[in-house]
C-alpha cells in the first residue's frame, strides 16, 4: 500500500510498472496455464525424492518393458525402472539444464554485447564480426562443435546450450543499449559526471530488465529443447541418469513392443517447453502490448 | 542499391573466413596430438608423419591454418577414419540428400504456414484462429525427435503406409519433410497471422475496402503482399533451424545425409568428417542468409541501404 500511495503522488502513473504487467499477464489464461505448469515441475524438482514412487536408477528386469499399469503409471523402461519417477527427477535435470545453460548465454552475451553498444567503435567493429561469425552456426550446431571439443555429458551439455546462446544475447544486449544510450536521461547523467560503469549498471541495465525478461524465458524454452536434443542424440547426459532426451533416445529402440517408454518422456519435454513460450508470450504482451504483433520467436 | 549489395557480398568473405578458423580450431582443441586424432585409432608412424606434412601440423598455428584453407580451397578436406574415401566426395552425396529434405520442408513450412497464419489474422479470436494459434504455439514447443519417433509409430510400424527409415522414394521424405518443417511452419503461422492483423489495420485497405474493391481482392493483392516484408525478414532464422534440424531429423529416421554423417563421424570419433561436415553446414547457413539478405533488399523498395 505505501509503493502504491508513494507512486500516486508522482501524478501520471497511478501503478508501479510491475504491478502493471502482472494485471495484464494474469488476464491471459494461457500465460497462467503456462506458469502454474512451472510451478507444477518446479515442486516436483525439488521434492522428487517425496513424490516419485521409485528409485529413479534401480533396475527391476522383471518389471522390464512393462506397460502403464498400478503398479507403474506410465510403466516401466527397459531396464524395469519407473518411468514416471525417472520423469520426475528428469524435471531437475531439464529445469537446472535451462537455468544454467541460459545464464551462461546471459552473462557472457552481456560481456560481449554491453561494452559492444555502449562504446562503439572499433571494439564494436571487433565483436560484431565474431558474433556474425558465432550466428554463422546454426544453434544445435554450435552446441555440438562446444561438445566436440569438450565431450558429452550432462555438464558440458549445459556449457554447450549456454555457449550457443551467447550470439543471440550479445545482439540483444548491443541492440537494447543503442536504443537507450541517445535517451535524454543517460545525457543528463553523463553532463552530471556520472562515471561510465555508474550509468551503465544505474541507468541502462534497469531499462534492459524487461525486453531480457520476456527472451529469457523464451530462451530457456529454447535451452531446454537444445539440451534435449543433445540427450537424444547421445552427446548430452549419458546413462543412467533420468535426462528426458536421453531417455527417449533409449526408448526409441524398443517402439515396437514398448512404445511407452519413448512417448511420456517426449511429453514431459513438450509440456515444459510449451509452459515456457506461453508466460514468455504473455510477459512479451502485459510488458509491452504494442510489440506482441510483431515480435517472432528466435532460436 | 548496388553499393549495398557489393558491401554485403566482401562482408561475407570475413564471416567465412572466421567460421573456417573456429572449425580448424575446434579439432585443435580436442586434447591430444591432432595427427593422431585425425587419423583415429588405426594408424601407422608412416600415416602420422605423412599427415603432419601434408597439413603442416608441426609448423605454428597461423601457418597450419593458412596450409589448411589452400587445402580447403583445392576442396581437400581429408581422408575420412572410416572409409579411407576423400570427404569431398562423399559430403556431395550427403549434401544433395539433406537439400532435398530441406527443401520438402521449407516448402511444406512456407505453404501450409502462411495459408494457416492468413485464415487466423484475417479472422482474429475466432475458434479457428484459436485453434490454429494454438496448433502454432505446440508446434514451436515439441521436440523435432520427438514428433519424428511418433509419426514413424503411427504411420510407419501401425499403419504401415510409410516407410520408417532410408531414402529412395518420394515417400521416403514425407515423414522426415513433415518433422522437419514443424517448428518452421508453426513460426511462419505465427509470424504470418501478426503480420496480416498489423495490415488489414492500415488505411490503405479501409481505402481500397471503401473503393469497392472484393474482400477476395483486398487480401490477395493488398494484405498479403505487404504482411510477406515480416515473414521474408524470418528466413534467415528460419533456415538455421532447418539446418540444424536435419541433424535431428536425419538421427531420427536414419536418413542418409549430412546431419547423420555428423552424429555418425562424433560417435565414431571420425574427427575429419565432423570436421567437414560442420564446415560445410556452416558455409551453406552463410551463403543462404546472403542470399536471403539480397532478395529482401530486392523485396522491400522502401529501405534504403547506403
Amino acid at each position: 500500500m505505501m509503493a502504491f500511495a508513494h507512486h500516486r503522488t508522482k501524478g501520471a502513473k497511478s501503478t508501479h510498472p510491475s504491478r502493471r504487467i502482472w494485471k495484464r499477464f494474469k488476464k491471459n489464461r494461457a500465460a497462467l496455464i503456462g506458469l502454474g505448469l512451472i510451478l507444477v515441475e518446479v515442486i516436483l524438482a525439488i521434492f522428487a525424492p517425496l513424490v516419485a514412487p521409485y528409485d529413479p536408477i534401480k533396475m527391476d528386469l522383471r518389471s522390464a518393458r512393462q506397460p502403464p499399469s498400478s503398479q507403474h503409471l506410465v510403466g516401466a523402461d527397459e531396464l524395469g525402472r519407473d518411468v514416471l519417477s525417472r520423469i520426475i527427477y528428469g524435471c531437475r535435470i531439464s529445469l537446472t539444464l535451462g537455468l544454467v545453460s541460459v545464464g551462461i548465454g546471459l552473462s557472457f552475451g552481456m560481456l560481449l554485447g554491453g561494452p559492444s553498444g555502449y562504446f562503439g567503435g572499433r571494439l564494436d567493429i571487433i565483436a560484431m564480426r565474431f558474433i556474425d561469425v558465432l550466428m554463422s552456426f546454426p544453434t544445435i550446431l554450435l552446441a555440438i562443435l562446444v561438445v566436440t571439443v569438450v565431450g558429452p555429458g550432462l555438464y558440458n551439455a549445459m556449457l554447450a546450450v549456454g555457449v550457443a546462446q551467447v550470439p543471440l544475447y550479445a545482439r540483444l544486449v548491443r541492440g537494447l543499449i543503442l536504443k537507450l544510450k541517445e535517451k535524454e536521461f543517460v545525457d543528463a547523467a553523463r553532463a552530471l559526471g556520472v562515471s561510465n560503469s555508474r550509468i551503465i549498471i544505474r541507468h541502462i541495465l534497469p531499462n534492459c530488465l524487461s525486453p531480457l525478461l520476456v527472451q529469457t524465458t523464451l530462451n530457456i524454452a529454447s535451452a531446454i529443447l537444445s539440451a534435449a536434443a543433445l540427450g537424444f542424440l547421445g552427446l548430452g547426459a549419458q546413462p543412467p541418469t533420468p535426462e528426458w532426451g536421453a531417455m527417449l533416445s533409449k526408448g526409441r529402440l524398443y517402439m515396437r513392443v514398448a512404445p511407452h517408454i519413448m512417448t511420456f518422456p517426449g511429453l514431459a519435454i513438450m509440456l515444459t517447453v510449451l509452459a515456457f513460450n506461453l508466460m514468455g508470450d504473455g510477459l512479451r504482451d502485459a510488458i509491452d502490448p504494442r510489440m506482441s504483433r510483431f515480435r517472432v520467436a528466435k532460436g | 542499391m548496388t553499393a549495398y549489395i557489393i558491401r554485403r557480398l566482401l562482408l561475407v568473405i570475413p564471416v567465412l573466413l572466421g567460421v573456417s578458423f573456429i572449425v580448424f580450431l575446434t579439432i585443435r582443441f580436442i586434447p591430444g596430438d591432432p595427427a593422431e586424432i585425425l587419423l583415429g585409432e588405426d594408424y601407422t608412424q608412416e600415416a602420422v608423419e605423412a599427415l603432419r606434412a601434408e597439413w603442416g601440423l608441426d609448423k605454428p598455428l597461423l601457418i597450419q591454418y593458412g596450409l589448411f584453407l589452400g587445402q580447403l580451397l583445392r576442396g581437400n578436406l581429408g581422408i575420412s577414419i572410416r572409409s579411407g574415401q576423400p570427404i569431398t566426395r562423399e559430403l556431395a552425396v550427403r549434401f544433395k540428400n539433406t537439400l532435398q529434405l530441406a527443401l520438402v520442408a521449407a516448402a511444406l513450412a512456407s505453404v501450409i504456414g502462411i495459408a494457416a497464419g492468413v485464415i487466423a489474422g484475417t479472422r482474429p479470436f475466432s475458434l479457428m484462429d484459436m485453434l490454429t494459434m494454438a496448433g502454432a504455439v505446440a508446434g514451436v514447443s515439441i521436440p523435432v525427435f520427438w514428433l519424428g519417433l511418433m509419426l514413424m509409430y503411427a504411420f510407419a510400424v501401425k499403419l504401415h503406409w510409410l516407410p520408417a527409415v532410408g531414402v529412395g522414394t518420394v515417400k521416403h521424405l514425407v515423414l522426415p519433410g513433415i518433422t522437419l518443417s514443424a517448428f518452421t511452419m508453426a513460426t511462419i503461422a505465427r509470424q504470418t497471422r501478426s503480420s496480416v492483423l498489423e495490415v488489414m489495420e492500415q488505411d490503405y485497405i479501409t481505402t481500397a475496402r471503401s473503393k469497392g474493391v472484393t474482400e477476395k481482392n483486398v487480401l490477395l493483392r493488398h494484405a498479403i503482399k505487404n504482411a510477406m516484408i515480416p515473414i521474408i525478414t524470418v528466413q534467415g532464422v528460419m533456415i538455421g533451424r532447418l539446418l540444424g534440424g536435419s541433424i535431428i531429423t536425419e538421427t531420427v529416421f536414419a536418413y542418409p545425409g549430412m546431419g547423420k554423417l555428423l552424429i555418425d563421424g562424433l560417435m565414431g570419433r571420425n574427427y575429419p568428417v565432423v570436421q567437414g561436415v560442420i564446415l560445410l553446414y556452416a558455409v551453406t547457413f552463410s551463403l543462404v542468409n546472403l542470399v536471403v539478405d539480397l532478395s529482401y533488399a530486392l523485396f522491400d523498395p522502401r529501405i534504403a541501404y547506403d
